[in-house]
């Protein structure tokens, strides 16, 4: 049997189609209606619930709580401040990302990592030495991810304090229900939205405030079909699907750097040491091989590609993750992750690695796509990431 | 250039005339919009008629914006947000429902509940109106051809028609021919036996029509709204986010980026003619504003009735015109709500609150709400297309409040006794007891009502006769024909004046294909 989050009484009566997937060995929902469109249009128009209690999630305490993950991460923890909340990526010592998350710096000496992938050991590796506590509170934690332009809305009327002061990226201790939460300025959408951390025990008084107060909202549950779609607008990397934890890879190719997947915002250049420095500043200085960017579908091409079979162009409604071959001048360049048709952009859109040079925006590219079982090249564009970056999100 | 010197000026900023605007700016020249009201959209305008609660007053959902427009002016990035909009529930007189759902097995399931046959029989209908909407759609991409000109471009354009109409084979050309001249009562017998699924299908056949369901020629309607569904992936159908004003001002915001100047609030009394040909325009104010090209997005009766003198125009022309048929029979009523209606057939809050309510229990029921417009009267029992977008976009009514839109038909332009504000009210009475008849709680959820006749349509709009569609899309005023033979493509007899609105072909709907072609049908005369 899969694990099932602290939500899953409330969540479980609402998958009408039983599309249950495996998330960290829990059971996670696809989707609770019978297709992604309303569940996605709530993350863009008004708010989506999403249950992100799976993420695991680890407790780092004591005097040098802050210097364990400095040492360990891509960015300056030492820097961070009581109630910021960081988003990294972690490398071996080859500057090869092992996993991606974020750190909350809850106050001096207490933070809270998440992370796709357990992280225990890699924890304990780097914290030898160090007056630090480890414990995983994956369990412990229920995590509802409340994401869309109402999603303040919905919080300032089911939180004892207004979350309108909390900036984007940081965190607050708030209460809802009566139960003491956190609440985070953070997500997975690219747009405003906020990460609620509730004891696992009162996840469902949370949960059914949260969905009493939010019906005036349009609140809406929504699964992992809608996340994918919006996390792709967002150009937002995903650990097993575009890049490959360096813990894992068998080979030396399914490794990538945080360059190569265009996350140099997150290398920091100024800190002291930590894994992969040496080999970072190495690759920053030399320029990256290969670049994680974009790709837009021209329409047109597309089009025309299932007009010469005589149909409209048909494509899936949920998010593909295969690996799809992108070319250039007919040459193979790179490949595809991720894609998805965009609702709101009216775009169909996909996130790829590149080698150098072909990586520049706008560069004219074409992609593999598969028309009535013939494998085909649609025109498009590299495109700068991320497609879609409302001002709300920050603001 | 003096600054009060365009290349182009647009009369009316309503959805096709904005788009006629973009296209032209896009192209590099200078182009200004002249907008009587206070706000752009024309027919597509979201106002809040009382405090807090927004509505799309007239049009208001969108299922026809021509995918080439939403790229070429690149819309999402100038605010065009299209929400789902996925089911229509039919309540019956005894109780009973039947619902059409985004899931199309989860909809054949419910109507075989009614009829086995009917909910087999969708599948193959389905596949015949894509393969005839497929056949229609590139001519909704082109400027029609005169078929009794010889002049080589009006040849080319009949060649490519012919081309296409023999490469759908013998039996969709016939199913094509059956399409433009029956009635969608009888296309729709030949399909399905349950009344209530014919009357829901067939009422997208009378929509902004002076026709019945009975009425031959309906079955074009009925098609001309299935164009939306055969976009592939594109799905532009659905409610526009913010209401439909919001698609026109994504338009306008385009149009601006592309350099357009939009004037709001700038009425426009005459296209000034010197010599045959446009100059110009002269404002309400008196203000003269030049220009090479003048283009108007009004309807055909405004276009060359008010705008410019008849003996500038041949009088065939002039009287073709004057015979263009408006006699718009829709009207619209919007209501804020304290509280969701609450359906007996379907009780409780849920699903169905997301998606359209159709008033259409039978085909009868249609037919007689036309019988009452026929002789004049209102139908006391009339159709309606209900949705309620507070529910599909939080923003447009305050926080558990609703807004509720309802379309209704038939309301005649021409009503025995003339429109009255009394005749409003039992209008509007009508709709609601109807309504209430199926929502019990309705009549005491009403915060405020607004009643719009065809006569208020035209006066808040300009649409003559309050027609939605600025003149029937009835056959004989479809293709080279709309407006009016040898006028129908978007050029006028005066040099450099050209229409561009929705009584050109194709018309109708927030589609902008009108607009669109009309503009490149200037670019090329340039």
């Amino acid at each position: 049997m899969l694990k099932t989050t602290p939500f899953h009484q409330r969540t479980a009566p609402l998958i009408m189609g039983q599309t249950w997937r495996r998330w960290a060995g829990f059971a996670a929902a696809s989707c609770y209606d019978w297709l992604p469109d309303r569940e996605y249009a709530a993350v863009r128009n008004a708010a989506a619930v999403f249950d992100v209690s799976p993420l695991y999630k680890y407790l780092v305490t004591g005097r040098d709580a802050a210097r364990l993950l400095d040492r360990m991460v891509t960015r300056n923890v030492l820097d961070a401040k009581v109630g910021q909340v960081l988003y990294t990526t972690w490398c071996d010592g080859h500057g090869k990302v092992i996993d991606d998350g974020t750190i909350s710096r809850l106050d001096e000496t207490r933070f809270r990592l998440t992370a796709a992938e357990p992280n225990f050991r890699w924890l304990h590796l780097n914290g030898h030495g160090l007056a630090v506590e480890i414990a995983e509170v994956s369990e412990r934690l229920g995590a509802l991810a409340i994401q869309g332009p109402l999603s303040r809305a919905v919080l300032n009327a089911a939180a004892a304090n207004p979350v309108d002061a909390l900036r984007y990226f940081r965190v607050m201790p708030n209460r809802i229900a009566g139960v003491d939460v956190e609440i985070s300025r953070t997500g997975y959408t690219g747009d405003l939205g906020y990460e609620v951390w509730v004891p696992a025990e009162r996840a469902v008084a949370v949960w059914d405030r949260l969905m009493a107060v939010g019906a005036d909202y349009g609140i809406t549950p929504a699964g992992i079909w809608a996340l994918d779609i919006a996390r792709i607008e967002a150009g937002l990397v995903m650990l097993d699907v575009d890049y490959h934890s360096s813990h894992r890879a068998i080979i030396e190719d399914q490794k990538s750097s945080p360059f190569e997947l265009s996350l140099d915002w997150s290398v920091s250049r100024e800190k002291g040491p930590y894994n992969g420095r040496r080999a970072l500043a190495a690759e920053r200085a030399r320029g990256a091989r290969w670049r994680f960017v974009g790709i837009e579908v021209e329409w047109e091409a597309l089009k025309s590609l299932y007009a010469a079979v005589g149909l409209s162009p048909s494509l899936p409604t949920v998010a593909w993750r295969t690996s799809v071959p992108i070319y250039r001048d007919s040459v193979q360049v790179g490949y595809a992750s991720s894609g998805c048709w965009s609702p709101l952009l009216k775009k169909y859109l996909a996130l790829a690695h590149i080698r150098a040079p072909h990586f520049e925006p706008d560069t004219r590219i074409e992609m593999e796509v598969t028309v009535e079982h013939r494998r085909l090249k649609a025109a498009g564009w590299v495109r700068k990431l991320p497609f879609f970056d409302p001002e709300r999100k920050k603001a | 250039m003096p600054a009060n010197r365009y290349d182009a000026i647009i009369i009316g900023g309503g959805h096709n005339g904005l788009v006629t605007a973009a296209y032209l700016a896009r192209a590099g020249r200078k182009v200004l919009v002249l907008e009587r009201r206070h706000l752009l959209g024309g027919a597509a305008v979201s106002e809040q008629v009382f405090p807090g609660f927004t509505f799309s007053v007239f049009s208001y959902v969108v299922s026809l914006l021509r995918p080439e427009i939403i790229r070429d002016l690149d819309l999402p990035r100038h605010g065009l947000h299209i929400l789902p909009l996925e089911s229509t529930i039919t309540p019956l007189p005894n109780g009973d429902y039947l619902a059409g759902w985004g899931d199309p097995d989860l909809t054949r399931r419910e109507i075989a509940r009614h009829s086995q046959k009917d909910a087999d029989a969708t599948i193959e209908f389905g596949r015949l109106m894509h393969h005839m909407a497929m056949a229609v759609r590139p001519i909704l991409g082109m400027i029609p051809p005169d078929p009794t000109s010889l002049a080589p471009s009006d040849l080319a354009g009949l060649l490519k028609l012919g081309g296409h109409f023999r490469s759908l084979g013998p039996d969709r050309f016939h199913a094509m021919y059956k399409l433009m001249t029956m009635s969608s009562a009888d296309y729709l017998d030949e399909w399905f036996e349950f009344d209530p699924l014919k009357a829901t299908k067939s009422a997208s056949g009378i929509i902004g029509t002076f026709l019945g369901p009975r009425s031959p020629g309906s079955a074009y309607v009925l098609l001309h709204h299935y164009m939306g569904e055969i976009d592939g992936a594109f799905r532009a159908w659905g409610f526009a986010k913010g209401g439909t004003g919001s698609i026109s001002n994504a338009i306008g915001n385009a149009a601006r980026a592309f350099g357009a100047v939009i004037r709001t609030e700038a009425p426009v009394a005459k296209v000034s003619v010197r010599a045959g040909r446009a100059t110009g325009v002269v404002l309400e104010s008196g203000e003269e504003i030049q220009a090479s090209i003048v283009v108007s997005g009004l309807d055909p009766r405004r276009t060359f009735l008010d705008l410019v003198d008849g003996k500038d125009l041949p009088t065939e022309l002039v009287d073709d015109v004057r015979r263009f048929k408006f006699r718009g029979s829709s009207g619209k009523v919007n209501l804020a709500l304290s509280e969701l209606p609450d359906f007996t057939c379907m009780p409780g809050r849920g699903p169905q609150h997301l998606g359209a309510f159709s008033i259409s229990p039978s085909v009868d029921y249609l037919e007689r709400a036309y019988d009452d417009a026929k002789h004049g009267e209102f139908s006391r029992r009339p159709y309606m297309d209900m949705i309620i977008p507070s529910m599909i976009d939080p923003g447009m009514a305050p926080p558990g409040r609703h807004v509720m839109s309802i379309f209704v038909q038939y309301a005649p332009y021409r009503l025995n006794g003339g429109w009255t504000d009394a005749k409003r009210e039992a209008f509007g009475d009508a709709v609601v007891d109807t309504l209430s008849q199926y929502a019990p709680n309705l009549k005491g959820a009403i915060l405020h009502r607004q009643v719009l006749t065809p006569p208020d349509i035209e006066r808040m709009t300009g649409l003559s006769e309050g027609n939605i569609f600025q003149g029937e899309l009835a056959l004989q005023q479809l293709f080279f024909l709309r407006p009016s033979a040898a006028w129908s493509k978007y050029r006028t007899p005066i040099g450099g004046y050209y229409q561009c609105g929705a009584g050109t072909h194709p018309g109708g709907g927030i589609m902008g294909a009108s607009g669109r072609l009309a503009a490149l049908q200037i670019l090329a005369d340039l």
